[in-house]
């Protein structure tokens, strides 16, 4: 066992992790911040995406270990401090941008990492960005339009709602 | 201008802000104090006999609390099929037993061997791996058409052959199909394979039982779209709990598409083994179990054919359809290739006499059950492609020949038993032409060819039964359940409304909608009505989620609930305003007194009931509560009409989708922007299977598509923004809402125009290929063009 040490959602936070605990599941299990979910166990859907330093990472790909020290957002600190919506989660929802919701907090923190680093996207941006993030539900017409959206885009001219 | 509430209103969607915020309740974020962990050991073989299973080392491992094999369930009954089919000689179906552990023989890859609970996860895995299989293989039975010749290898040594049955519909036409053929103008035929897909909704199934010994209660937690089917279902044929005994939640479920209606050996082992150990006993599936545990669905392999006359008059179909079980019959296994295939082979188009043969088969592979329009697609995928294929063949539009032959007066008896109540094809067809801007087609083809690319225009059109079903009428075809729904509407005695219902939303948005209706009958904000499910200790009763029933029949039954409850009210209404009930009116959340300006609030009402200290108590019980179970006349029947642009690289065979348009009459609609959303995801599922999707099996039956490394899953750049358009509304005619369902539409019409658009980029590029099986891969479309 290793002790861990990390800010999650500016947070102070340790444990007690064996070497083979995956950051989805040291986040899961043992601080119960369920909201990052895992979808499969090959890195591909996207599910359980996180940000460590600020960056987009697949937290059922990391190690708990690796993350020692480091700066750790999921999905449960994304909403305003007042615990209102963030323009993102506001625009999933104002567009439909999600239905089962499994693979929303993936999608969520895919595309606030998204936009940090590219502030007005295309959509063929946006397409090829969540190439790492599979949703079963939506056929992603609404969360490309969201993501748009939140992104300041006029997606009025965007067939249906 | 759009309303803000009521029927027809988009409010957005009320479980959205939980799910956004990682609040969401979903069954793997259930821990119960105490649980253990069970880890399932799998066969990695296709078929053998199991000689012996040594568990000594590993009962010995640490952690491990206690280690279960097929022995341990010899004495319950086994996982049961809930429809049985009679075959076209009038012989049930075989019926193999499907036992929750294998025990002496293993029948696919995957199967579960043994089961090791644990203190951990991780040392119920480590000592799995200490478990010693003595097994002598068998060749593995996977083809189709190789498992029905005469000396095949059996699955089931127990049955007298793979045949599960051969089914024959409508029989009696048989002979006048035969003649019809014979005597037509021109007939075309098509082979095709109907690929077999994994369902893959992002949440994997997860399962934890629990067992309470003070009041003998067991309790599982399950990812299901139907708790109460899989209460009756475990509790009654595999361990024998009776349902006062047995609860079963599903809480938010990460989206089904089918594959969580059925009951799963997992469910049973953890509810029997939390009883066994005395402690809960939690399965999280990894995507790969999933793979080779969830229901798999599809795979047919067909060849149809379409007789004309010589103005191009359809006169018959007949169809020969190869249709693949698996290794077990799945819960609604033997009803998707007959009943929810065969009856929908009239499509759109007034065929007179259609003869439609189904051989049903066991194979060593993972069972195969309802996908996501479950055998309706494989319907109109064969019917639309053969009609595709005629109108190349007899040289006309293929727009046109549909026309042609649409059904035009309604209602319609097709040959194949249904009545379709209402629809307007020409009216879905030319909302089609509009919105995919089909006369627009040539200029964008010559830009495509401008820039060296092919392209192509694929239309088809559906048609579904959804509304499942009319119970009196499925009983006598084979079901082994009711297919009605039930809900209750508990009014609160300050008006607020809990609607207990037996659906089960999981994605499709339920928590918003049903609300709506509630609240345009009674005229109360959406906010003070919440919908309850999952749960089978809080709903009346529920036959759930599949089939595009939800609103059709639960809704339905919610309707009816709530004009009971109306109906008292306005008892209690005519009471306090000394009015007779005849005279008493309902809008807006006030009771008034017709003719008068007299009225009373809602709120009133829903006091007096609770309070009833100025009450009819002489004629009228106090409370305000009804329940109300409601069983459809008829299936409803959505149908359309979808195209499909798609660009094909000549050089890669690379197809690319550059517009889709879906034209769709769903009859009334409740909340436009979420049956938008369920047509988008629907049409994903079916670009999926025709471009990416497969679930592949080798000639020894090793599953070799058993991760997202090797089934392709459409992603966002795999697909183009839609156009979709739900303007033509026929309705119902036989539920109140009149509404007909609009959940599967979307995965059964895609399929075929993206393969018809396919096919007309080839040919216009002067290519010679008439058909390309799905999915249609790189690889597979430069095979067709250059062996053309």
């Amino acid at each position: 066992m290793a002790s861990v040490s990390m800010t999650v959602n500016g947070r102070e936070v340790s444990g007690d992790v064996e070497g083979r605990t995956l950051l989805s599941s040291f986040l899961r299990d043992d601080l119960r911040l369920t909201g990052t979910h895992v979808g499969c166990d090959t890195s591909q859907c996207g599910a359980c995406v996180v940000h460590v330093n600020g960056a987009a990472v697949k937290a059922c790909t990391m190690f708990a270990v690796e993350a020692d020290g480091a700066e750790v957002a999921t999905i449960e600190g994304e909403a305003n401090a007042d615990g209102s919506l963030s323009v993102i989660q506001q625009a999933f929802q104002d567009h439909h941008g999600l239905q089962c919701g499994f693979c929303t907090p993936g999608m969520v923190m895919s595309a606030a990492a998204l936009l940090k680093e590219n502030p007005t996207p295309t959509e063929a941006e946006i397409r090829e960005y969540l190439e790492g993030n599979i949703c079963r539900c939506t056929g992603y017409h609404n969360i490309v339009k969201a993501i748009m959206a939140a992104s300041g885009q006029d997606v009025a001219a965007i067939a249906a709602e | 201008m759009p309303k803000d509430s009521g029927i027809g209103a988009s409010p957005k969607r009320r479980e959205d802000v939980r799910f956004l915020t990682g609040a969401g309740k979903y069954t793997d974020d259930i821990n119960i104090y105490g649980q253990t962990y069970v880890h399932f050991l799998r066969a990695d073989v296709a078929h053998a006999t199991i000689n012996s299973i040594d568990t000594s080392a590993a009962a010995a491992m640490p952690g491990v609390v206690q280690i279960f094999t097929g022995a341990d369930f010899e004495a319950v009954g086994g996982i049961p099929c809930g429809w049985q089919v009679t075959d076209r000689f009038g012989e049930p179906m075989q019926e193999p037993r499907h036992p929750v552990i294998a025990h002496g023989t293993i029948r696919h890859v995957g199967e579960i061997v043994a089961a090791v609970v644990g203190e951990t996860l991780a040392q119920a895995r480590d000592a799995a791996e200490a478990i010693v299989l003595d097994l002598t293989e068998k060749p593995a039975v996977v083809d189709m058409k190789a498992a029905a010749a005469d000396g095949s290898t059996k699955v089931h040594d127990d049955l007298t052959s793979n045949i599960c049955y051969d089914w024959g519909f409508v029989e009696e036409n048989r002979d006048a199909v035969d003649q019809a053929i014979k005597d037509a103008a021109h007939v075309t035929t098509l082979e095709l394979v109907n690929n077999r897909l994994v369902a893959n909704p992002m949440e994997p199934r997860v399962a934890v039982g629990e067992y309470s010994r003070s009041d003998d209660m067991h309790t599982l937690h399950t990812t299901s779209q139907n708790p109460h089917v899989i209460r009756l279902l475990m509790g009654a044929f595999v361990l024998g709990i009776p349902e006062h005994k047995l609860r079963v939640v599903a809480p938010d479920v990460g989206g089904g598409f089918g594959t969580k209606i059925f009951h799963y050996a997992e469910e049973a082992f953890c509810t029997f083994a939390a009883k066994a150990v005395n402690r809960p006993v939690k399965w999280t599936s990894t995507r790969s179990e999933a793979f080779m545990s969830d229901a798999h669905g599809r795979d047919h392999v067909t060849k149809i054919e379409l007789a004309m006359d010589a103005d191009n008059n359809f006169t018959a179909v007949r169809t020969e359809t190869y249709a693949n079980m698996g290794a077990y019959l799945s819960t609604f296994a033997s009803s998707v290739p007959t009943w929810l295939h065969g009856t929908l082979m009239a499509g759109n188009y007034k065929t007179p006499l259609i003869y439609v043969n189904v051989k049903a088969m066991f194979t060593n592979t993972v069972p195969v059950d309802a996908y996501r329009g479950a055998g309706r697609p494989e319907a109109t995928f064969q019917l639309e492609r053969v009609i595709d294929k005629a109108a190349r063949e007899r040289g006309v539009d293929p727009i046109a020949l549909r026309r042609q032959n649409f059904v035009t007066e309604f209602p319609y008896a097709t040959p194949v038993a249904v009545e379709y109540d209402t629809g307007d094809y020409e009216a879905t067809m030319a909302k089609l032409e509009e919105i995919a801007d089909i006369g627009g087609f040539a200029a964008r083809r010559a830009e495509s060819e401008k820039n060296g690319k092919l392209r192509g225009l694929g239309v088809n059109c559906y048609i579904e039964a959804c509304g499942i079903a009319p119970s009196n009428l499925v009983g006598q075809l084979g079901a082994r359940a009711g297919l009605y729904d039930a809900a209750t509407v508990r009014v609160n005695a300050t008006g607020s409304i809990s609607v207990m219902v037996g659906a089960h939303s999981h994605g499709q948005g339920h928590e918003t909608s049903f609300p709506q209706v509630i609240s345009e009958m009674i005229g109360i904000p959406e906010d003070q009505i919440d919908i309850v499910h999952g749960d089978t200790s809080k709903i009346p009763f529920g036959m759930g989620t599949y089939g595009s029933r939800s609103l059709a029949v639960c809704g339905s039954a919610m309707v009816r609930a709530a004009e009971k409850v109306i109906n008292k009210a306005k008892k209690i209404a005519a009471h306090l305003l000394e009015a007779s009930d005849a005279d008493i009116e309902l809008k807006d959340g006030q009771f008034s007194v017709a003719g008068t300006d007299k009225s009373v609030a809602w709120g009133d009402v829903t006091l007096a009931a609770y309070v009833p200290h100025n009450y009819p108590l002489e004629d009228i019980e106090p409370g305000l509560e009804e329940t109300a179970f409601y069983d459809p006349a008829n299936f409803t029947y959505p149908a359309g009409a979808y195209a499909c642009e798609v660009e094909v690289d000549p050089d890669t065979g690379k197809v690319t989708i550059e517009r889709f348009s879906a034209a769709d009459d769903f009859g009334n609609v409740i909340n436009p922007m979420i049956v938008s959303g369920q047509v988008h995801g629907g049409i994903a599922q079916g670009v999926g299977q025709a471009l990416l999707e497969n679930c592949a099996y080798d000639e020894d039956g090793q599953l070799i598509s058993a991760s997202y490394m090797d089934y392709a899953m459409p992603r966002a750049d795999d697909l183009p923004f839609y156009s979709v358009d739900h303007s033509c509304q026929t309705p119902c005619t036989h539920n109140p809402l009149g509404v007909k369902g609009c959940g599967e539409a979307g995965a059964i019409g895609s399929p075929p125009s993206v393969v018809n658009a396919v096919i007309d980029a080839l040919q216009s590029g002067g290519k010679n290929v008439t058909h390309i099986d799905m999915p249609m891969s790189p690889s597979r479309v430069w095979e067709a063009m250059n062996n053309a």
